[in-house]
């Protein structure tokens, strides 16, 4: 097995996977990829199971030295990717030589995600590669990428033809439709709450003190109840209503448990648009019905089914 | 057993909720239904995440192939609630948790003695001396919501919540009782501390206790507590 050696970090790389599942009732948060579908594309690209281990870069990407040739591929928002100066594009396999993968700022949006044929292939815990930033475990130590770290590579099924460039095809895939997905938009089924429409009604800004666990949205306060109530599960997408009325939108590493007023859910197909969302951008949240929200999740998962077949088609030939 | 509500928890979730308020009798109507999904296992069930008054269903929505995967479920929740055979949750058995109470494990116990009007070796004797119930699990991996605290013993949060609090740190918060499997902020008052391991997520079972499982304090003195703490 390979390993990649980390010459600098990024502003937060983790390890992810599709996230944790069946131990919630443990207090063990989901964890996984902010854009779940983002990443399981990205390891489409380059032939592994969607449920293969990749990075998952925020705002700034990390610098990467390679000792052998590999098969990556990119999705999420556009990062500026070079391999010894040579730039990479998004959205397609790409055949590296052993050389340094220099990723940079991200541009449109607040995510990327990079996978490698094999997978990154830290150990699983509980299930999962992904990293629980909260709760220590998973990935590199429960932490996020450091100088010096080595990301072990997974075996692959066929090796990558030794070339002196990078390679690629002319083709790429947008995981998400680029004319109609916007992420200043998040689609919502309101609570019963009577404050949960009124979340509709202004634009609310995203606070810089946001992370994986959840982003916090600053904007006129909404009319909250007094105290906390009986602690209740919660889910990623839950929409909360602490006591100074400025709602925070539960992530990937929120808590499983929680005391605020829920003001409802955003859909789940929205929740990689909130995971693009930069510090400070404006948000805009528009209720639908449980009814609606089926159907949306139905087209989400009819683009991801194409998705598959225009991958598998063009990666075969 | 009570007709709880029900609420759609996200695209993937439906909230069973049996009350609003912290009482054991509602507790228990939750593991009770915790314990029969579990039972029975549907093929869609992927997390059941019990807490005080209410309990979260998680599914797949790949294998409820319904278009309403929240009416599917919640069917086959009313169906189980209607079963006759209803049964209660077995004797799961019951924890004994070691606790060096005071000095540097405990860095709150005299002031909350003070506070509740009390000596500290009876403030002890009245924390240890009840079976408690693991209501629920959560703000961390592995941090039990204990049910059982004497009602006298309650004491408000601290009003600017402690960066560190140790790993191991037995407390109080509100009428709540808990442990602090790990470092980390909060706002409860410390007690006592245990040299208990009560989550390590390389375990094949993470955790020490699992919702709905009793527990009992057994003070210990500091050289039993680095002793414990020594073997693991």
């Amino acid at each position: 097995m390979s390993a990649w050696q980390v010459l600098s970090p990024g502003v937060q790389t983790t390890v992810q996977d599709q996230g944790r599942h069946g131990w919630r009732h443990l207090g063990v948060a989901r964890a996984g990829a902010m854009d779940p579908s983002a990443l399981a594309m990205a390891n489409r690209l380059v032939g592994n199971d969607e449920g293969a281990a990749g990075l998952e870069i925020a705002l700034q990407g990390p610098r990467l030295r390679l000792p052998r040739a590999c098969r990556i591929a990119l999705t999420g928002a556009t990062v500026q990717a070079r391999w010894n100066d040579v730039p990479l594009p998004m959205g397609r396999p790409i055949d590296l030589p052993a050389g340094e993968l220099a990723l940079g700022p991200l541009r449109d949006g607040a995510r990327a995600w990079l996978a490698v044929a094999g997978g990154i292939a830290t150990p699983a815990v509980l299930g999962s590669r992904s990293t629980d930033l909260r709760g220590g475990f998973g990935g590199v130590d429960g932490r996020a990428l450091a100088t010096g770290d080595r990301l072990p590579v997974g075996e692959v099924r066929r090796e990558v033809a030794i070339a002196r460039q990078p390679a690629f095809p002319a083709w790429w895939i947008d995981v998400d439709d680029p004319w109609t997905a916007d992420r200043h938009v998040l689609r919502y089924v309101p609570s019963a709450l009577p404050a949960a429409l009124m979340l509709a009604a202004q634009v609310w800004r995203t606070h810089p003190n946001s992370n994986r666990q959840g982003v916090r949205l600053r904007g006129t306060g909404l009319p909250a109840g007094t105290g906390d109530g009986v602690s209740e599960p919660v889910a990623v997408g839950t929409l909360q209503l602490p006591p100074d009325g400025q709602p925070i939108l539960l992530l990937a590493d929120a808590q499983t448990v929680g005391g605020y007023p829920r003001l409802g859910h955003v859909i789940a197909c929205d929740l990689g648009r909130a995971a693009q969302l930069r510090p400070g951008e404006p948000v805009h949240f528009e209720p639908v019905t449980l009814d609606q929200a089926r159907s949306l999740a139905r087209e989400h998962a009819y683009r991801l089914a194409r998705l598959r077949i225009a991958i598998a088609q063009r990666v075969q030939a | 057993m009570s007709t709880p509500r029900f609420e759609p928890l996200g695209d993937d979730a439906l909230l069973v909720r049996f009350g609003e308020r912290i009482e054991a009798e509602t507790n228990a109507q939750v593991h009770t239904l915790a314990a029969r999904l579990r039972d029975r296992s549907p093929p869609w069930l992927r997390d059941l995440v019990p807490a005080y008054a209410s309990l979260a269903v998680f599914f797949d929505t790949d294998h409820a192939p319904a278009s309403d995967a929240h009416a599917v479920v919640r069917e086959s929740v009313e169906a189980l609630l209607a079963d006759p055979s209803s049964r209660s949750v077995g004797d799961t058995g019951l924890h004994e948790i070691p606790v060096c109470y005071g000095g540097e494990y405990g860095e709150d116990l005299i002031d909350a003695a003070q506070t509740l009007g009390c000596d500290t070796a009876s403030l002890i004797a009245r924390h240890s001396a009840p079976v408690y119930t693991v209501a629920m699990i959560g703000f961390a991996p592995g941090f039990p919501y204990l049910l059982g605290l004497d009602p006298a013993l309650a004491l408000p949060r601290l009003a600017t919540p402690c960066t560190r609090v140790p790993a191991g740190s037995v407390a109080i918060g509100g009428a709540q009782a808990g442990i602090y499997p790990r470092e980390s902020p909060g706002g409860w008052r410390l007690l006592g501390r245990t040299p208990a391991m009560l989550f390590d997520a390389g375990r094949a079972q993470p955790a020490l206790l699992q919702p709905g499982d009793r527990v009992r304090f057994v003070p210990i003195d500091e050289a039993t507590f680095r002793h414990l703490a020594a073997s693991p």
